[in-house]
């Protein structure tokens, strides 16, 4: 008997201790496990309609483990790295991270395939390693364009007037310099720290970011951009501290200055659409204006977030019908319309997405989508570069130097382009 | 009673596992990935590369002139943090030694006052440097003030002589206490005779200072500064949260370099962060010997006595 409990003691002990060392025993084989960083309510929404799929498919059970954006940029790719990670993934660097990504086409019956590639043909190849490769990764779950909100508050009391459809990025400027002086605003503008939204004024201004061999470069047109942008911080036009006021590639927006009245115009995204619903219409009227223009036409950058499933998953089928569903123009056009986004599915988009917001809110969405057709190549190259993050990490990191006052423009740019030059050589390794 | 020459090993073997685990692997890892470069992770993916990640970090026109340096934001850290070390220890021991000093002396509300001093060392450096960016930031309390006497608010976290300088004060405020512990814990070591003797002889306060305390206090003086400049070398996290090693790369020191460089960077340069921490580490090499060999100097000295 005493041998009896002995044993049953060793046996639960050595479950327990097994159950502790390898948890992955209590977990399903097709459990599908969602790391999803949010800006608004999107894993919230996911989860919605994930349990319609866990209905429609027993004994697969999604799991979303929401985790804050940092953890998508910086630990993820060492997950990835470390042959770790979950099954899919809500992420940003789109071509970046294609190495780890699922080729769901296998998956995928041939009229579901025509479906993706029909569907999202504007946004397949971001998610790709080259021209070469048609594989089909990831679903946009939210299809951002940058743009300018105006405190329109502001330019009603200081009776100026705002600038139209292909106003430049000078004329916004000067007619923001008129509203804030009028209302002892202190800044006219603000843009997030990142080179993401320094693209579109570069390319306004003729960046083509790219050679004819398509190897990213520093030409004129992003220097231009680059002056003017410099001497608006330098001028006190622009806040310096969001720029200058931070070291190497830091992001940082500049909503709270908006929010808190502190400047006239500020440059960002789509993205931001519900926390201005949220946290400013109470306290002033907003709205998204078109795309500032420049020489070489009005343009925004393209962006976003996506779901992509990871080779890593022991459950690929699993992985490829969850994004599947969530790709099908019903659960599609729900996502879009509960999380306010821009849909990237051409289906979705003809057929209309219905909003409830308030008028602000569903006014900026509108201008939004009406800036995409604008969008000029080369910002549809820049996003769909693979390194696109080489280009965007130096800008705001040299820039911002700049800005503080540590170097010159002229050795600012130097830097940029080396910069450039040794991460792209260092990818390449 | 005899015991068996495995059996230390036994007791010890759980203490070495974790430290070769951690410490040791990890080490060996890290010299290997110095010369290996490209961007992968895994050891097997990288093509080694000889000391090429070592070059890069050391080609420069001028030492001196962090601008004439390929890496030119490594070595701008590394002057950061020399600069920071010098100044940081030399005002963080002067103004600990000072609040030993009048610690030591019978005050009123002296149990108090101690722990006044002693309490920002135990904050977390995280919750330190969210409570002076709450301040210093330009809409912060600092700035507030400011305005009430009608003086021009300043970017206090922007400039960079300003960013620097506070970097420099937060952290003291943040660990002089620890290092006045220390010290105090030496001044009360030092007999009470000597002082009744030097006023007897009617020496003035300075002299007794000068000739019999900090006399006395040298050993744990020396140690103080040691420890704190190892501390020093290594400052990150308050800094980070701080400023974020802004502007520009003013308050960027070589831990934060390191870190950005191998995993914060979207392209992210391991070979080079291995090769900047091996360069750091033969600098905290140097400072730890430099330790060893005054408390070992500290023992015989106690021993001739």
């Amino acid at each position: 008997m005493k041998n009896l409990h002995v044993r049953t003691s060793s046996l639960a002990a050595s479950v327990a201790a097994a159950a502790f060392l390898f948890p992955a025993i209590s977990v399903q084989a097709s459990d599908l496990r969602v790391q999803c960083y949010s800006d608004g309510n999107e894993c919230e929404v996911t989860a919605d309609i994930a349990k319609r799929f866990e209905a429609a498919n027993p004994g697969t059970k999604i799991i979303i483990d929401k985790v804050p954006y940092k953890a998508v940029v910086e630990t993820l790719p060492v997950q990835l790295a470390a042959g770790e990670g979950p099954d899919i993934a809500r992420v940003t660097d789109l071509g970046g991270l294609n190495k780890y990504y699922l080729d769901l086409t296998p998956h995928l019956s041939a009229a579901r395939q025509k479906a993706w590639q029909d569907n999202f043909a504007s946004t397949l190849s971001w998610f790709r390693a080259g021209p070469a490769d048609k594989g089909i990764y990831g679903l946009m779950s939210q299809l951002t364009v940058t743009g300018m909100y105006v405190n329109k508050t502001l330019f009603e009391q200081a009776k100026v007037p705002m600038p139209g459809a292909t106003a430049t990025w000078d004329d916004w400027m000067a007619a923001g310099k008129k509203v804030a002086d009028a209302t002892k605003t202190p800044f006219v503008m603000a843009m997030d720290r990142t080179g993401h939204r320094f693209a579109p004024l570069a390319v306004a201004y003729g960046s083509k970011y790219f050679d004819a061999s398509g190897n990213p470069i520093i030409d004129d047109g992003y220097k231009l951009a680059a002056k003017k942008f410099v001497d608006w911080n330098k001028a006190g036009l622009v806040p310096k501290e969001v720029w200058g006021g931070l070291g190497g590639s830091a992001y940082r927006d500049a909503f709270e200055e908006f929010a808190n009245g502190r400047i006239v115009m500020y440059y960002s995204g789509s993205w931001q659409v519900m926390r201005m619903d949220k946290n400013v219409t109470k306290s002033f009227d907003w709205a998204a204006v078109p795309a500032p223009c420049g020489p070489a036409g009005c343009t925004a950058m393209p962006g976003g977030a996506a779901y992509v499933g990871l080779k890593r998953t022991k459950a690929p089928a699993e992985v490829a019908k969850f994004l599947d569903f969530l790709s099908m123009d019903a659960n599609y056009s729900e996502m879009m319309s509960k999380t306010d986004n821009i849909p990237a599915s051409l289906s979705v988009a003809k057929a209309g997405v219905t909003y409830n917001v308030s008028p602000l809110a569903k006014a900026a969405l509108n201008s939004f989508v009406a800036d995409v057709p604008k969008i000029l190549k080369p910002n549809f190259d820049l996003q769909g570069y693979r390194l696109n993050r080489a280009v965007f990490q130096p800008t705001a990191a040299r820039l911002g130097q700049a800005i503080a006052g540590e170097m010159s423009l002229d050795d600012a740019l130097k830097r940029v382009a080396s910069d450039l030059d040794e991460q792209v050589k260092a990818a390449a390794k | 009673m005899k015991t068996s020459a495995s059996t230390p090993w036994f007791f010890l073997a759980p203490n070495v596992i974790v430290i070769v685990l951690f410490t040791f692997i990890p080490i060996a890892i890290n010299f290997y990935y110095a010369f290996t470069g490209g961007v992968n992770l895994y050891p097997t993916q990288r093509p080694g590369v000889g000391v090429e990640n070592f070059s890069t970090l050391l080609e420069c026109g001028s030492y001196f002139d962090p601008s004439s340096c390929r890496k030119d934001v490594f070595w701008q850290s590394i002057w950061n943090t020399a600069k920071y070390a010098i100044f940081q220890v030399s005002l963080m021991v002067l103004f600990a030694l000072i609040t030993a000093v009048v610690l030591n002396r019978k005050i009123m509300g002296r149990g108090f006052w101690r722990g006044v001093f002693f309490y920002p060392v135990l904050l977390s450096p995280v919750v330190v440097a969210l409570i002076w960016k709450w301040i210093l930031q330009r809409d912060g309390l600092l700035n507030a003030a400011m305005v009430a006497v009608d003086a021009h608010p300043v970017l206090w976290l922007a400039e960079p002589g300003w960013a620097f300088f506070w970097v420099t004060f937060v952290s003291i405020w943040a660990h002089m206490g620890f290092y006045t512990l220390i010290l105090l814990a030496g001044l009360q070591a030092i007999p009470a005779d000597l002082y009744e003797a030097a006023q007897l002889d009617k020496a003035s306060p300075w002299r007794s200072l000068t000739k019999i305390t900090l006399p006395l206090l040298m050993p744990n003086l020396l140690v103080v500064v040691v420890l704190a400049m190892i501390k020093a070398v290594q400052i990150f996290d308050e800094v980070f949260v701080l400023t974020g090693g802004g502007p520009g790369s003013a308050t960027t020191f070589v831990v934060q370099f390191i870190y950005q460089t191998g995993f914060v960077e979207p392209v992210r340069l391991y070979g080079i962060a291995a090769a900047g921490s091996l360069m750091l580490a033969l600098a905290l090499v140097a400072l730890t010997l430099l330790q060893l060999k005054l408390s070992n100097a500290e023992k015989a000295g106690e021993r001739v006595k």
